[in-house]
């Protein structure tokens, strides 16, 4: 029995309780922070591109809230990397799930996809393509 | 009843009339890794939320569908004869059951919600303006706080809260200060859902009183497990929801004062509702009925008299003395965790829930974790979300009890809560 919760394997207690690349990114491309208004789970990401203006070279982020939301944008910190942000656009809430690890409640989904949510947000902002100031999860 | 009956409940034997609580659900604690496993008893403490259904209320539905299932008031045949007069009868249960005079002063309703927006359209539009008050509390359900302050906006009144103090406890001295001539509603929580206070409501009523106002009683959290009187309360009107009290979802009812609920006009309109209809105008029908257009929940209606029935024979005093006991000892087991913070008034002075946190774990996952122990409990906002801003959380767990709780299922909840406070020191 010992950990009990599935939904609570290692990784995420250990993102949650450690997250890494937390905190703000000097020279950061854009930042975008949303909210699950009925968990009050908020999370800030700061992307940073490379010279070519279409590939994520660093992220950071901010928040409070469930280990799910927090954990989950402490793993896309450094998943995200690498990708184009048609990539980053592309991933849906299967990638976020995949990246966590474990099956995730459908009352939950919306934890898990937070921060992943917020960086696409944020990404569209920069490119001109939408115009918000928060991102709130509403389904 | 002139004494008070506390002997202890038969809790075996009252669960043997709700199957639903032998049922098993899918924690992972005896099939770890397997996904949704099917072994872990079900601990169900979500009775705040809704309360489970005994088989004698499911049968009265099964009944009415199977033997006399036909619209009521208007059939002159045998089936709809039988379904007024049972649809009838119920309204004089429950009219029974919270001390009104008669079905008279009983609408039933879709639940809680919609009394509060019965009485805030149907009166509220007529008679509040620019320069009127209505006064709530800050514990209020947004059922109630959402409709009185919506409400307030279109009519240009003015809402004042009534202060919660650190305890949990309403500010009875500064209701006094609040209430003044302009009120013309005082509308309070009798038992909060979120703090477990059980409000001094004569105490608002004589306020309200003094001041020509009405005082409306939000009741959904006390109906079920206590002896409410609408006359010991000096309630105008007061509102409660079926699927809290062993009865079903969709069914509730409200209470108004005769003369009041004489003077409102209908908040509804439609069928079953009117005596007489022209091209040009229509009268009403007598009350209930005025308030109760279209076809109304008829099942719901019967169902809600038999839970009345169900609770009446259990007794509502030994019931209150069950939770009670139960919250108590919760409150006191929970306590013994200096990582845990209960909110509201001490473990002997509540209506039966603790809504608490655990420092460094948020509520849902809280939640999540005790599930998988087979343990329902409720996270979140518990529609009190100003309360929740005023408590400095966002979200708080919540366990609250009823008649077929065991002190072995506050047990199973306490342990699985030191599972959650390990798992994330």
């Amino acid at each position: 029995m010992g950990l009990g919760s599935d939904m609570y394997r290692q990784q995420i207690l250990d993102h949650y309780k450690n997250p890494r690349n937390y905190g703000e990114l000097p020279d950061a491309t854009f930042s975008h922070e949303g909210e699950n208004p009925t968990c009050g789970d908020t999370i800030e990401v700061h992307v940073r591109l490379d010279d070519d203006g279409e590939t994520i070279e660093r992220v950071s982020f901010e928040g409070d809230g469930c280990a799910i939301s927090q954990a989950s944008a402490s793993l896309l910190t450094r998943e995200l990397p690498g990708k184009t942000l048609d990539e980053l656009d592309a991933m849906d809430r299967d990638d976020v799930v995949d990246l966590l690890g474990v099956d995730i409640s459908p009352m939950r989904i919306k934890c898990a996809v937070l921060a992943e949510i917020v960086a696409q947000d944020g990404a569209k902002i920069h490119t001109g393509e939408l115009e918000v100031d928060t991102t709130t999860t509403e389904e | 009843m002139s004494t008070q009956d506390t002997t202890p409940l038969d809790v075996e034997r009252i669960r043997e009339e709700f199957p639903i609580l032998s049922r098993r659900v899918g924690g992972d604690v005896t099939t770890p890794g397997e996904g949704p496993g099917d072994e872990t008893p079900l601990v169900y403490l979500d009775n705040a939320a809704t309360s489970q259904t005994p088989d004698r209320v499911v049968d009265v539905i099964a009944d009415y569908y199977r033997s006399y299932n036909a619209n009521v008031h208007r059939g002159i045949h045998s089936l709809s004869q039988e379904a007024s007069v049972a649809y009838e009868e119920a309204h004089d249960r429950v009219a029974e059951f919270v001390g009104a005079s008669g079905r008279e002063e009983i609408v039933f309703t879709p639940g809680t919600t919609e009394g509060m927006n019965l009485v805030a359209y149907a009166w509220g539009l007529a008679e509040l303006g620019p320069g009127d008050e209505v006064v709530l509390t800050e514990m209020e359900h947004h059922a109630s706080l959402v409709t009185w302050q919506q409400l307030c906006k279109r009519t240009g009144a003015e809402v004042r809260y009534i202060p919660v103090d650190e305890q949990g406890y309403l500010d009875v001295d500064a209701a006094a200060e609040l209430i003044t001539e302009d009120t013309q509603m005082v509308s309070a929580v009798h038992v909060s859902n979120t703090l477990g206070t059980v409000n001094p409501i004569a105490d608002l009523a004589d306020l309200a009183h003094d001041h020509d106002a009405y005082l409306f009683v939000d009741a959904a959290q006390s109906v079920p497990n206590r002896s409410v009187d609408v006359s010991d309360l000096g309630a105008d009107f007061l509102a409660f929801s079926g699927h809290k009290m062993c009865g079903p979802t969709g069914i509730g009812a409200l209470y108004g004062r005769e003369h009041v609920f004489e003077e409102m006009q209908p908040y509804l309109y439609g069928g079953d509702m009117i005596r007489k209809v022209t091209y040009e105008d229509s009268t009403w029908e007598d009350l209930p009925w005025k308030f109760e257009a279209g076809t109304p929940n008829i099942a719901g209606g019967i169902a809600l008299g038999a839970a009345c029935d169900y609770l009446d024979d259990v007794g509502l005093d030994r019931i209150q003395a069950h939770e009670e006991q139960l919250t108590e000892y919760a409150y006191d087991r929970l306590t013994e965790f200096d990582d845990v913070e209960i909110y509201g008034p001490p473990g002997d002075e509540r209506g039966g829930l603790v809504a608490f946190n655990v420092d460094g774990v948020h509520a849902h996952d809280l939640s999540s974790i005790v599930n998988d122990y087979g343990v329902a409990i409720r996270a979140g906002d518990h529609c009190t979300q100003p309360l929740h801003q005023k408590m400095g959380v966002a979200a708080s767990a919540r366990a609250s009890f009823y008649l077929y709780n065991t002190r072995e299922e506050v047990d199973v909840l306490v342990d699985a809560v030191d599972e959650a406070r390990q798992l994330f020191a």
